[in-house]
């Protein structure tokens, strides 16, 4: 237990080493580099011209639905990785009840390709 | 177990962290060790990038018959610190009508996620910050995080290019990140353990040696999983965005993404966040399939050279692919790019993880992986393996 | 013992402070943001208790994953969240009363386990020793053959997902051209091409 707590401590502590390094980086041109913004520098960047509307826009339903698929196969990933560790001890048992775990994903799977969700515009 | 969880949840209140005579030696003594590997290997880790950065663009140049940088230092060896420190004293811009606490954090965010993946990453037996159990998940969770730095920045300019690009790029990432999951575990059927370096000792034994050959190449899991090691690859260059899939900052359409608006070193962030994650993915390929810090042949001359000789020339040479994958294929449209994830490469590694396990049932490899923890060579195997 | 009481007062107290911050910061953006910080502290506690695998599944499931859905929703949606807010008002009792029913269940549970202890010793599988098994290990060996059927029910559930995420939001454009690959690569020279010997002055 302490065993495992020990091995991720290094972790913590190297991510708490880059993001001292990120923020030196982050804060070092606020102090020392030379700043001097007007209107022109500060307004959004669009090839040159005023902008027309706000860049907060609505978007293609498509973007969601990858969204949420996306979710529904990286849970499918999550359920595999167990599997895959205990895969030696598990016997055919195990595989078949993984294989139909899989077998009815991939009848979604079949369906969305049917119904087109996969296409772009 | 309960025991000791119950001790977790309610540690008291008592000050055994002073009163123990051993203060320095149990606590502040591992702390600044594990404080110093980690800014030695970060040291390391920026330098490699800023020459990653250079051979990128002297390959680039090399085939389009130009010099590439050459004028700082000797051959232009020194043209990553130049940039480093121009891009330090460029002046910062923060757009009005962004939203300026997620528009700085952005940068930050990438760049410190894909630090820090590196803490598990094995370079040689036994060299590493951390190697828990679960290193590759580990590695997994903070790849599906890097979207976010794109996601923030992109929202938080507040215009159309990167909010765009961020939109393109997140949807990206996520449908190449399935395939990715699906790669993995294909490799974790056959070695049966989510730690690193076990996925590299697991490499010592394989087609070659069943065949009666020296530990070699040949058991080095790119020869058993070839389909998944080309998935991999391509689907490591999507996932960093690097071209011919880098739409999200597609220069002649929007111009640099997400990074439209940003100047200074928070550009730079965002630039050492996508090169970091492009070491990273040259490393797990390695670690993947091609053996880790495991030499070619084990036989004389090769296994002589340390461990890390073998990690990193391999690292370079998956990184020289993906130098000449960029300069030689053209951008693809962003259906096509959606296509070969979802419908070629998802398919693709579903059917390999049935196709793997299958196999490895039938043959009874399955129940017969080496645990683990024994993977580690002892004595009988050559002696520069385990040196470290 | 005393560095991880140190750990878990800071995790615990963090996530707590930003679970509030969730419901209390005014851009719906920060309030994801908060959210997934807030996951993050949760997986520092799973990892507390020795339960590294959910510590990282929780951040590739959750903030991986659905939290990027989150912050695409309340990003890039135009929804006027000013307005939205000025009805939390009216939904105050009916929330009061869930949050209540939840802690009472809570009160229920962990009371329950402080009142009689041997209760934990009933749970029908021993959590086998942290120091031969890890924990992924135990997950897996229990849950594809004991626990198969809410396996299988998981598989069915995440099935409906995918089928209704579909049927709500796909609407299909017949106004564009796509890309058939497969009638792009039959193509050959002989269907594509044809040759025509061209007379000076004639024309095709």
């Amino acid at each position: 237990m302490e065993e495992l707590l020990l091995s991720y401590l290094p972790v913590l502590i190297f991510m708490g080493v880059a993001l001292g390094i990120g923020i030196a980086l982050l804060v070092a041109p606020f102090i020392i580099a030379y700043r001097a913004p007007d209107d022109e520098k500060l307004s959004a960047y669009e090839c040159g011209f005023n902008a027309f509307d706000d860049a907060r826009m609505k978007f293609d339903v498509r973007f969601y639905l990858v969204a949420i698929l996306f979710i529904i196969f990286d849970l499918e990933v999550a359920f595999l990785f167990p599997w895959a560790v205990s895969f030696g001890s598990l016997g055919w048992f195990g595989f078949w009840s993984m294989m139909i775990f899989l077998g009815v994903l991939t009848v979604g799977f079949i369906y969305e390709w049917k119904k087109g969700a996969l296409e772009w515009d | 177990m309960a025991v000791e969880t119950t001790a977790a949840v309610q540690p008291g209140l008592s000050i055994g962290f002073f009163d123990t005579g051993g203060f320095f030696e149990t606590y502040l003594l591992p702390f600044v060790i594990m404080l110093g590997q980690s800014v030695l290997l970060l040291t390391i880790l920026l330098i490699v990038v800023a020459y990653i950065l250079y051979a990128d663009r002297k390959i680039f140049a090399a085939v389009q018959m130009r010099r590439g940088p050459n004028v700082v230092g000797p051959w232009g060896l020194l043209q990553s610190f130049a940039d480093l420190i121009k891009f330090v004293l460029k002046e910062p811009i923060i757009p009005a009508s962004a939203n300026k606490g997620v528009f700085l954090l952005a940068p930050l965010v990438a760049g410190v996620l894909a630090l820090s993946a590196w803490a598990v990453v094995p370079v040689g037996p036994g060299l590493a910050v951390a190697d828990p159990n679960l290193g590759i998940l580990f590695i997994f969770a903070i790849t599906s995080l890097e979207v976010y730095g794109i996601i923030m920045g992109g929202w938080a300019s507040n215009s159309k290019y990167p909010f765009l690009a961020s939109l393109r790029s997140a949807a990206q990432m996520v449908s190449y990140e399935v395939s990715i999951g699906f790669v993995i575990i294909t490799v974790l059927l056959c070695v049966g353990s989510l730690n690193l370096s076990h996925i590299v000792w697991s490499q010592l034994d394989g087609a070659g040696t069943m065949l009666g050959l020296p530990s070699s190449f040949l058991d080095w899991h790119w020869l058993g999983l070839f389909p998944m090691f080309i998935i991999f690859f391509i689907s490591a260059i999507a996932e960093t965005n690097r071209p011919p899939f880098d739409l999200p900052e597609a220069e002649s359409e929007l111009v640099a993404g997400h990074m439209v608006e940003y100047s200074s070193t928070p550009f730079l962030l965002f630039f050492l966040g996508e090169f970091v994650a492009i070491t990273l993915m040259c490393a797990l390929t390695t670690i993947l399939f091609l053996g880790g810090w495991l030499p070619p042949i084990d036989v004389a001359p090769f296994n002589w050279v340390p461990g890390v000789v073998w990690f990193v020339l391999k690292g370079m040479a998956v990184f020289f692919c993906m130098a000449m994958v960029r300069s030689l294929v053209p951008r693809y449209r962003y259906d096509q790019l959606m296509r070969l994830g979802w419908k070629v490469f998802l398919p693709i590694s579903l059917a390999m993880v049935f196709l793997t396990a299958l196999v490895l049932q039938i043959t009874g490899w399955a129940e017969n992986r080496p645990d683990p923890a024994s993977l580690a060579p002892t004595a009988s195997v050559s002696s520069t393996l385990h040196s470290t | 013992m005393n560095v991880v009481g140190l750990f878990f007062y800071l995790f615990s107290a963090i996530c707590v402070a930003s679970a509030f911050m969730v419901i209390a910061s005014r851009n719906p953006v920060h309030s994801v943001l908060f959210l997934i910080l807030a996951f993050f502290n949760a997986a520092g506690l799973f990892m507390l208790m020795g339960a590294e695998f959910l510590a990282l599944i929780l951040i590739v499931v959750y903030v991986g994953a659905v939290a990027v859905l989150f912050l695409f929703v309340v990003m890039m949606l135009d929804v006027d969240f000013a307005e939205l807010r000025q009805g939390v008002l009216q939904y105050l009792p009916i929330g009061g009363v869930i949050g209540i029913v939840l802690l009472v269940e809570l009160v229920l549970v962990l009371g329950g386990l402080s009142i009689t202890p041997e209760g934990a010793d009933l749970v029908v599988q021993p959590i086998p020793d942290m120091a031969e098994t890890s924990n992924i290990q135990a997950i897996g060996d229990l849950l594809y053959t004991k626990y198969v059927f809410f396996f299988q029910m998981a598989g069915l559930i995440l099935l409906v997902a995918m089928i209704g995420a579909i049927v709500l939001t796909l609407s299909h454009r017949s106004d564009v051209k796509r890309q058939n690959t497969a009638t792009q690569i039959g193509r050959d020279p002989a269907t594509a091409v044809t040759l025509h010997d061209v007379k000076p002055g004639e024309g095709i």
